[in-house]
């Protein structure tokens, strides 16, 4: 492989990873502080795609609908929170599951009645249209490298309002013993509801910078939603460290398998058996490592 | 679990009841049209899917987030084994679709069963996905869209033949003998030691396990037998309906059977059954809503199944079996005591 191919791929597979990254933090986020396993995390990814479509149809600005776009979702996330989720915090896992499957049922067919079944593209905001060239024939879009950088940032933020701000000792707390937490007079139901609206907007975040080099298309938030849960149950539930390393592996593992097989020329592989190379990684470590890199040793 | 306290009477009546209406189902087709015997065939189908999963989630506590990869695995054995414009053999292709099932369900319960809690529900998904993106993907047997049974199987035995299988009320009648057989295969084992130690996993396996049990051993072949199972549905179900695709294997799949034990009721038999019966019931239901205004309510039937099962999940966790006993206490004024036969329950 050619150094110019190969420093795209990298750069490719680090976009994927830390995309990957910021939808399973907000799973990973919302499962070690609430106790809840949100099945319908990426019907948010989904809604943040189509909201980034729709807007910027309306209003022909990418960063005015993305502007937008936040604050519904987290009106959204919180009288979904208020809702019916509220309800699910002294409830068995086997509950969770299907009541936020059923939620992906509901929005999928919501947003077939609101936005259609077609797949739509969103374009490159103009600022960013740019590519860079690094070879004669080879050169790589600028927006690619914009939305690694957003992520990075996100990440960054969120590392910051977790382990110095206030809130997020609160939050930190929380996850350790809700009961003490509460007696001391915090309110933890407020702390919950700011912790949902908190992964779901992450989710949601990702699928509007996704949009215009992913396209937005019915189901998208489901395939993501599988590959975020392998990143879960390989960086272990609960951290968002793990979660970090995890996304970035799957990013590397994705990306060069679906390149390599070309390389391997004796032996006829079939491209499409590179999506299962995630998975079997994944077979790996749960032999290695049950509860994931970074899980809690139940 | 059978009720400990019943009179050897109770029981008598109750077996007298079970084949009195197996034998009311089995006179189905000499009146019924058509279309309504194989729609019994598909609840019967579903139903042995969805015991089959009970078995895990109901008996041993394994929440299986992707029990239709075995059922899909299994139809597509049976897809592959039939040759173009020719049939398959009943007695071969049958074993073998069952042992593929639980030679699937060995090899992913080796992985899923050292994981607990939500790592399970994740990993059994994350593996279904796999086996589906297997056949959505790839060419092996079709890709996306499917793969046909041109002819159903033989059954032709030394130049005997019990049973045409071209025939829809000869499937009805196979469906019915199999289901009856699950349901037969599934008591006997829950009463047994085995099942006893499945149900002991669930409510605490660390007890197990310092009792001497190698728990990893037993959830491994709890999970194999269930895969088995899924798999003669599996079977079924593409001989009934004569094509298959990768929506046999896909999450959707795999979530309806979920939501068939816990509707009707996790930890029994007839709950499984019942729950498969409402759900198909309710999809035929809301998919023949009209239109009003502007929105076709039957072609987005999804959107009602969506929201039925979020207020089963909120306001029926133990089912309609559970809902209909509740009902029972109030009226006949009981005071709800603690059923220790109750395998849904907890501490």
């Amino acid at each position: 492989m050619e150094l110019a191919t190969f420093l795209i791929q990298l750069l490719n597979s680090v976009q994927y990873g830390l995309l990957l990254f910021l939808i399973s933090s907000g799973l990973t986020l919302v499962f070690g502080i609430m106790g809840i396993i949100n099945v319908a995390h990426g019907s948010f990814y989904m809604l943040g795609a189509y909201l980034a479509w729709s807007l910027t149809q309306s209003f022909g600005n990418f960063w005015l609908a993305l502007l937008l776009a936040v604050p519904i979702t987290v009106l959204l996330a919180l009288t979904l929170e208020w809702l019916v989720i509220r309800y699910l915090y002294t409830r068995d896992l086997l509950y969770q599951v299907l009541l936020t499957y059923g939620l992906i049922l509901m929005f999928e067919e919501i947003r077939s009645i609101l936005w259609g079944d077609d797949v739509r593209g969103v374009s490159i905001p103009a600022a960013l249209d740019a590519s860079i060239r690094l070879t004669d024939t080879l050169s790589y879009p600028v927006y690619r490298l914009a939305i690694s950088g957003l992520c990075l940032l996100v990440a960054a933020s969120m590392y910051g309002l977790i382990q110095k701000t206030r809130i997020g000792m609160t939050i930190r707390a929380g996850s350790v013993n809700r009961e003490m937490v509460q007696s001391l007079g915090i309110d933890v139901t407020m702390l919950y509801r700011l912790v949902f609206a908190l992964g779901v907007t992450l989710a949601a975040l990702a699928g509007m910078i996704a949009a215009p080099v992913s396209s937005v298309f019915p189901g998208m938030g489901n395939q993501v939603l599988i590959v975020c849960f392998v990143v879960v149950v390989i960086g272990g539930m609960g951290s968002v460290k793990g979660a970090l390393i995890a996304s970035l592996l799957i990013g590397l593992v994705d990306t060069f398998g679906k390149v390599l097989h070309v390389e391997v020329a004796g032996v006829h592989l079939l491209p499409e058996l590179a999506s299962m190379s995630v998975y079997l990684l994944m077979a790996a470590i749960l032999l290695w490592r049950p509860e994931g890199l970074f899980g809690k040793r139940g | 679990m059978p009720p400990s306290h019943s009179a050897p009477g109770r029981t008598a009546a109750r077996v007298m009841l079970q084949i009195a209406l197996l034998l009311a189902l089995a006179c189905l087709p000499w009146f019924a049209e058509k279309y309504y015997v194989q729609f019994v065939a598909r609840i019967l189908i579903m139903g042995i899917l969805a015991m089959s999963l009970d078995l895990l989630l109901g008996y041993t506590g394994l929440v299986s987030f992707g029990h239709a990869a075995f059922y899909g695995v299994a139809a597509y054995s049976l897809a592959m084994l039939t040759p173009a414009y020719q049939a398959a053999w009943f007695w071969t292709s049958f074993p073998l679709a069952v042992l593929g099932a639980a030679a699937a369900g060995l090899a992913i319960g080796f992985f899923v069963v050292r994981t607990h809690g939500i790592y399970f529900i994740m990993v059994t998904l994350a593996f279904a996905q796999m086996l589906f993106f297997l056949f959505h993907d790839t060419r092996i047997a079709g890709g996306n869209d499917g793969i046909y049974i041109d002819v159903r199987p033989d059954t032709t035995i030394l130049g005997w033949k019990p049973f045409d299988l071209e025939r829809y009320d000869q499937v009805y009648l196979l469906v019915l003998v199999l289901f009856a057989l699950v349901w037969m295969f599934l008591r006997i084992l829950l009463r047994s030691r085995f099942g006893h130690v499945l149900v002991g996993i669930r409510v605490n396996e660390h007890r197990m396990r310092s009792l001497g049990f190698e728990t990893f051993r037993y959830k491994l072949a709890c999970f194999t037998i269930a895969a088995a199972l899924a798999g003669i549905a599996g079977y079924l179900s593409a001989l009934q309906f004569g094509v298959v695709n990768p929506e046999f294997m896909g999450w959707h799949q795999s979530a309806a059977v979920m939501m068939m034990v816990i509707l009707g009721g996790m930890g029994t038999l007839i709950g499984p059954v019942l729950g498969a019966s409402a759900w198909m019931l309710l999809e035929l239901g809301f998919q023949s809503l009209p239109v009003a205004g502007s929105i076709d309510l039957g072609k987005h039937w999804q959107l009602w199944m969506g929201a039925f099962i979020v207020l089963t999940a909120l306001l029926l966790p133990s089912g309609l079996l559970g809902a209909w006993s509740a009902l029972w206490r109030r009226l006949h004024h009981q005071t709800p005591a603690l059923d220790a036969d109750d395998p849904v329950a907890k501490p």
